[in-house]
Order: structure tokens, then C-alpha cells, then sequence
């Protein structure tokens, strides 16, 4: 197990590499470049513009050089100083301006993720087990109907229904107690996990984001389930009499988890989709927000850096996902060892 | 003859049919055995009328909207859907809508208290501007009306819209901030949106069915390479690397090549699913006989991909192509809400929700909201015809 996981660790250095590679590939790809703009919009308005700064910036991030060595330049400052660049928009370093928001769009994804396997996995089972049932009928109107609405579009349904029912449209993550502790310091992210008024703030935009996620893992697991619930090997353990509980459990339930598992990166992936523009339209202090704005002004180490923040933890994802899986299904563990993927 | 004769007849000649039935039935090619299916599929069938219709509607989307996608009335801002009347007094007329446009009411100060005090207990708010609707003139729908010139499918030049009235305007979806009409946007947009989809699958199906067959057919450090590319892929999130990909696009390019650069933007992170399917049917097929003769009677590599091995898992592609386009719709849509898809004056069904982007607006206008409903019907239309194909194309069921 052990020297399977680490061969797993090992595949994953080239690809965040590649990974890098493309991302700055396309995050260079407009023409021009925000600092060049900046000074030429500053100059224009008549303001003093320090030359030297730009210089020195120009310099350190090779911004006059082509795209592959202003690539090497920001790989290096990442990997020997943990320098992510410099975010032309808000005049500081890259990593700050993310660690404001990169906390809390984990725990969004966390939870979502736990949202979507807490309701996923068991009405699949449910759905497959009590096949054309009226409770399977409906559960299976409701997994299309909410893998056919766009994120957003329900984000906007939900802000709707808020307004019409309370009066008040749902904006932003925080209470507005919440944010003025977290503006003077009285309240870190982590005192959040443990007040209510902030987890019942966090239910509509869980339930935006998790909804199409979680249709799609009931309705594969449900497929799953009828997939295995038709196997020999139940008609056999039935047979023998063993419980229906038992067969379901211990037997259909452990075979049909294993492509939700496998999914899992695909999961994490489908939030980040959704957690982007469910942030942008109900103006949610995550990530996707700040994407947005950096793309549109070409603030390029900006919006390099999270995209990169998000790949990465994908690929950490599928990494965890990899390990689940090869203890869920000794056939994955034993096979690595003949030294096959 | 007598009536015994002719219901043996007739016992005979149902006997022949229905044994010809029989023979169609082995006879029947793999394709026509699953377009059988398909039909049986009663969800499937639905669907596909439901997108047969959408489609005619969009292919003939200038003759069926009764305004251009340049037309505006600084007069008809944010219009309420068009009520259509058909009795006229007593009398009925057919269908026809009264003229109507937004005035500021001139009104002394005390009138206009009153106005409000009697708003407010009925629990609204008074405005003096307001929608003034001219009930003395009923406007006729008058049908095949000449309006702004357009060309079907860039062949068919034409004027001839299939309705239209002659004083005022109709909006039967209501009309947006530019007092444009939402039933002909919803109807040009669908131009965009659905073919959109349709455009960037056949591109990624084209990539994913020569890089995976390229991949499975040749293997080794090809194989890796690829396989590698595909996994870097797929560990982005497709949304953000869309926007990032589309915020590339020069503004202020025309339409056309703006549509091109959306569609291929779509396909370069769609062919990934379909490039894996297609390279693991190709490892299962390679080590066939029936590919080792082909190789060893000295078919060329191109000929045994294309007429050998392609056909034997053609069915699967379709039915992962039909499942594909779901999300494309999305991504299109999400992408053109965010204002970095589809741009003006071009429209697409995301472009149009951008009117929903806020609360107030769709408390004030509702009726911003009926595009949403075409992305969803579109979109489960496509959900469930894909999983129609796919119960189809499964030979075990």
C-alpha cells in the first residue's frame, strides 16, 4: 500500500508541472500586458508614475521577455521563494491577495462535497433499491431536473425565492456581525466552523452549488446499484439466506461506491465550475470572484496563481480518491504491485 | 368466393406480413435495430420532437420573429408581455393587442397624493410613469407582414415575417431595457445556442477520435505523452479555464469569428472524455484476429482505423457525443452570462439571462426569466434522448 501511494505521488510532479505550462500559456495569450496599460492610463490622467517600481517589477518578472521565460521566472520565484507574482490590481503580492479568500472557498468545497455524498449516495441506494417506485420516480424527475439547471441560473431562482419570502435578497457569505469582526480582527475564518448563524448562512449557497453535483452522483449510483443488485452474486447470497440489509450494505454497496470514488476528482471539479459562478452572481467572498476580475483586467499572475491553487487541489483530489480506492478494492492494491496502473 | 375463402385469405396474407416483419427484423442492420429501440424509448421520443421543433424554429428563427435583432423602441422599455384579446366589445374579431407605451402622467399635486395614497393601500408603489394602453384602437395580428429584410440559411433573401401589427408593437415575451422584443431575441438567440453545442461536439469529436485512436492505435511514449495531456486536462475545472481561454478573445471581432473562436474554446477541453473512450475500444480491438489479418493481408494503419475498427464501437461515440452536449449548452450560457461569451449585437440565451442578474430586475420584470426556461428544456431534451441512445445502443438490453 505504501509503495503504491508513493508511485501515485510520484505521476503527479509531471502533471502539475505540464499543468503550469499550460495555464500560463493561456493566461499570457491577450495582447499586451497590464503593466504596460497601467502606466500608459496613469500617464494619461497626469499622475506621477514611479518609474523605478515598474522597473524593477518589469525586471524581476522578465515582462518585456517571451511568454516561456517569464514562465521559468514565475516558476522559480514559486519554487525557491514561494512567490506567486505580483497582482498589478491590488498592488501587493499574489498569495495575500488569495489566503483572504482561499480559506473559506475550501471549507465551501469541503462542505459541498460532503453535502453531495451525505444526499447522493444514500437516495441513489434508496432509488435503486425501490426501483419504479413512486419515491424512485420522483427522485429520479428531480436528479435531471437539477442536472439540467445551470448553477447560476438556480443561484438566481434562490435569491429570488429569499426575496420574495423574507424580504431581504441573499448577498455575500457573511452576516454582517461576522464581517465587521472580520474586518477588525476579533474573528478568524476558523471561529466561523463553530457559529450556527454561519452555517445556516452557508445552506443556500451549499445547496447552489452542490445540487447538479449531487444529481449526477445519485443517478450513478443508482445505475450502480441496479448494475450490481442484478449480479449472480446476490441472486447467490440471497440463496443462502443471507439478509437484504446485509446484501445491500456489505456486499452491492462496497462494489457499486467504486466509480462514485473514482469520481471524486471529478466532483471536486464540478464545485470549483459551480463555486465559481454561483460566487460571481451572489457576490460570495470566494475565489471565483477574484478569477473573474483578474481575467478581465489581465492581471495575469492573479488569475495564473488560482487557477494553478485549483488544479492543484484536483489533483490532490484525485490523488485521495486513488488511495480510497485502492482500499476500497484490494484488485486496484494487488495490481499495483505487479507494477501495472 | 365465399367469406370462409376470404378470411383464409386474409389469415394468409397476415401470416406473409408478418413473416416479412420477421425477416426485416434479422435482416435489420445494427442502426436500424437501434433506431427501433429508440423508438420504444418513450422519453427519448419526446425529447426528440421537442428538439426537432426548437430546431426548425431556429433554422427559420428570421421568418417566425416578428422583429430584428437590431430593432429597438425608446418608447417600449421593459414591456410586459403583449396581452392578445380575440372579442372586441361584443364582437369577435380574432386575435388582435392594443397599442401601448409608457407615458409620464401629467397630474396636479393634490391628484397625485391621492394617486398615492390609494397605491399604498393597495400595496404598491405609484408612479407617474406608467403604461398607458390606447383602447380605441385594436391592432388586428395581421399575418406574413413585411418588416426588415433577412436571409434563410444565407441563401433565401426575404422581408416576409409571419406576423406582425401595424400600429405599436407586440411582445409577446415582453420587452427588455432597450425596448427590444424578448420573443424574437429568445428565437435569434437559439440560432446561437443551439448550434453552438452542436458545432463544438463535432469539433471535439473529431479531436477525441483522432487523438484517441492515434493514442490506443500506436501506444508506447505517444500514448503516455497523450494520456498525460488529457489528465492535466481534465484536473482543470472546465468553467475557469473556459473564462480564462475566452478572455483572450479580442474584443470588438466580428461575429462570425467570434462565434468560431467560442465554439473551438468549448471543444479544446470536450474531446478529452471521448479521446479515452475511444483509446480504450481501440487497446480491447487492436489484439482482435480479425485486426491481425487485416494487418497481415497489408491494409494500411490509416484503412484498418477507419474501416476495421471505427465502425465496431461507432454507436458508443454517438451516444457519449449525445451526452456531451448538455454541458456545452451550459458552458455557452454560463459563459455569455458572465459577459465573456457571445457579445453584442450577436445574442444568445446567455447573453439574454444577463437581464437576470439581479434581484431587483427580476422582482420588476419576471419575464426575464423565460429564457431560462428554453436552456432547461433544451438541456433535459438532450438528457434524455443521450440516455435513450445509450439503453439503444447497449446490445444486452
Amino acid at each position: 500500500m505504501g509503495r503504491y501511494i508513493g508511485r501515485r505521488v510520484l505521476t503527479f510532479i509531471p502533471i502539475l508541472l505540464i499543468m503550469s505550462i499550460v495555464i500560463f500559456f493561456i493566461i499570457q495569450l491577450p495582447p499586451g500586458d497590464y503593466l504596460t496599460s497601467y502606466v500608459a492610463g496613469l500617464k494619461a490622467e497626469g499622475q506621477i508614475v514611479d518609474e523605478s517600481e515598474m522597473e524593477s517589477l518589469k525586471e524581476r518578472y522578465g515582462l518585456d521577455q517571451p511568454w516561456f521565460i517569464q514562465y521559468f521566472k514565475w516558476m522559480w520565484g514559486i519554487l525557491t521563494r514561494f512567490d506567486f507574482g505580483y497582482s498589478f490590481d491590488y498592488e501587493k503580492p499574489v498569495w495575500p491577495v488569495i489566503a483572504e479568500v482561499l480559506p473559506m472557498t475550501i471549507i465551501v468545497s469541503l462542505a459541498t462535497m460532503l453535502f453531495n455524498y451525505l444526499v447522493g449516495i444514500p437516495i441513489g441506494i434508496y432509488s435503486a433499491v425501490h426501483q419504479y417506485s413512486i419515491g424512485d420516480y420522483c427522485f429520479t424527475f428531480v436528479g435531471f431536473l437539477g442536472m439540467a439547471v445551470p448553477n447560476f441560473l438556480f443561484a438566481i431562482l434562490l435569491m429570488y425565492g429569499t426575496y420574495i419570502w423574507t424580504g431581504t435578497a441573499f448577498i455575500g457569505l457573511y452576516t454582517s456581525d461576522i464581517l465587521v469582526g472580520l474586518q477588525q480582527g476579533t474573528l478568524q475564518w476558523y471561529d466561523l466552523l463553530l457559529r450556527g448563524d454561519f452555517w445556516g448562512r452557508m445552506a443556500i449557497p451549499i445547496i447552489v452549488i452542490g445540487t447538479s453535483g449531487t444529481c449526477g452522483t445519485l443517478r450513478s449510483m443508482r445505475a450502480q446499484m441496479l448494475d450490481e443488485l442484478g449480479r449472480n452474486y446476490v441472486l447467490c447470497a440471497r440463496a443462502k439466506g443471507v439478509s437484504e440489509r446485509r446484501i445491500i450494505y456489505k456486499y452491492c454497496l462496497r462494489a457499486a461506491l467504486n466509480p462514485t470514488v473514482s469520481g471524486l476528482s471529478g466532483v471536486l471539479s464540478h464545485i470549483f465550475n459551480g463555486s465559481t459562478i454561483s460566487a460571481i452572481v451572489m457576490n460570495l467572498q470566494l475565489v471565483g470572484p477574484r478569477l473573474y476580475n483578474a481575467l478581465k483586467a489581465q492581471d495575469m499572475y492573479l488569475a495564473g496563481t488560482i487557477l494553478l491553487v485549483m488544479g492543484f487541489l484536483i489533483v490532490l483530489g484525485t490523488l485521495l480518491s486513488d488511495i480510497l480506492l485502492a482500499w476500497l478494492d484490494p484488485r486496484i492494491r494487488f495490481s499495483g504491485r505487479r507494477g501495472e496502473g | 368466393m365465399t367469406r370462409a375463402d376470404r378470411k383464409t385469405l386474409r389469415a394468409i396474407k397476415k401470416a406473409e406480413k408478418a413473416k416479412k416483419k420477421e425477416e426485416k427484423y434479422y435482416l435489420a442492420s445494427q442502426w436500424q435495430l437501434m433506431a427501433r429501440k429508440l423508438g420504444r424509448h418513450k422519453l427519448a421520443r419526446v425529447s426528440m420532437v421537442i428538439l426537432g421543433f426548437l430546431y426548425l424554429v431556429a433554422l427559420f428563427g428570421d421568418f417566425l420573429a416578428p422583429y430584428s435583432l437590431t430593432a429597438y423602441d425608446a418608447d417600449a422599455k421593459d414591456m410586459p408581455p403583449t396581452p392578445i384579446h380575440f372579442m372586441y366589445g361584443d364582437e369577435f374579431i380574432g386575435p388582435y393587442v392594443f397599442p401601448s407605451k409608457w407615458e409620464t402622467l401629467k397630474m396636479s399635486v393634490a391628484e397625485m397624493s391621492r394617486a398615492k395614497k390609494e397605491a399604498a393601500e393597495r400595496g404598491e408603489t405609484f408612479s407617474t410613469r406608467q403604461i398607458v394602453t390606447d383602447e380605441t384602437s385594436p391592432q388586428k395580428l395581421q399575418w406574413l407582414v413585411h418588416g426588415s429584410p433577412y436571409r434563410i440559411l444565407g441563401i433565401f433573401e426575404s422581408d416576409i415575417h409571419l406576423f406582425g401589427v401595424e400600429k405599436g408593437k407586440i411582445f409577446l415575451f415582453g420587452s427588455d431595457n432597450l425596448g427590444r422584443d424578448l420573443f424574437s431575441r429568445i428565437i435569434l438567440g437559439g440560432q446561437v445556442s443551439l448550434t453552438i453545442p452542436f458545432a463544438g461536439t463535432l469539433l471535439s469529436f473529431v479531436l477525441g477520435l483522432l487523438i484517441g485512436s492515434i493514442s490506443g492505435y500506436f501506444g508506447g511514449w505517444v500514448d503516455n505523452v497523450i494520456q498525460r495531456i488529457i489528465e492535466v486536462l481534465n484536473s482543470l475545472p472546465s468553467l475557469p479555464l473556459w473564462m480564462a481561454l475566452s478572455a483572450a478573445i479580442p474584443a470588438g471581432i466580428p461575429p462570425v469569428r467570434m462565434y468560431l473562436l467560442i465554439t473551438v474554446i468549448l471543444s479544446l477541453i470536450g474531446w478529452t472524455g471521448l479521446a479515452r473512450v475511444v483509446r480504450g475500444k481501440f487497446m480491447s480491438l487492436k489484439n482482435e484476429d480479425y485486426i491481425l489479418a487485416a494487418r497481415l493481408a497489408g491494409v494500411s494503419d490509416m484503412k484498418i482505423i477507419l474501416k476495421h475498427m471505427v465502425p465496431g464501437f461507432m454507436s458508443y461515440l454517438i451516444v457519449n457525443l449525445t451526452l456531451g452536449i448538455p454541458s456545452m449548452i451550459i458552458g455557452e450560457t454560463s459563459m455569455s452570462f458572465l459577459g465573456l461569451g457571445i457579445q453584442a449585437p450577436a445574442t444568445s440565451w446567455g447573453v439574454l439571462l444577463k437581464e437576470a442578474q439581479n434581484v431587483t430586475n427580476i422582482v420588476s420584470h419576471p419575464w426575464c426569466l423565460i429564457p431560462l426556461f428554453f436552456v432547461v428544456l433544451t438541456v433535459l431534451a438532450f438528457n434524455f434522448l443521450g440516455d435513450g441512445m445509450r439503453d439503444a445502443a447497449d446490445p444486452y438490453k
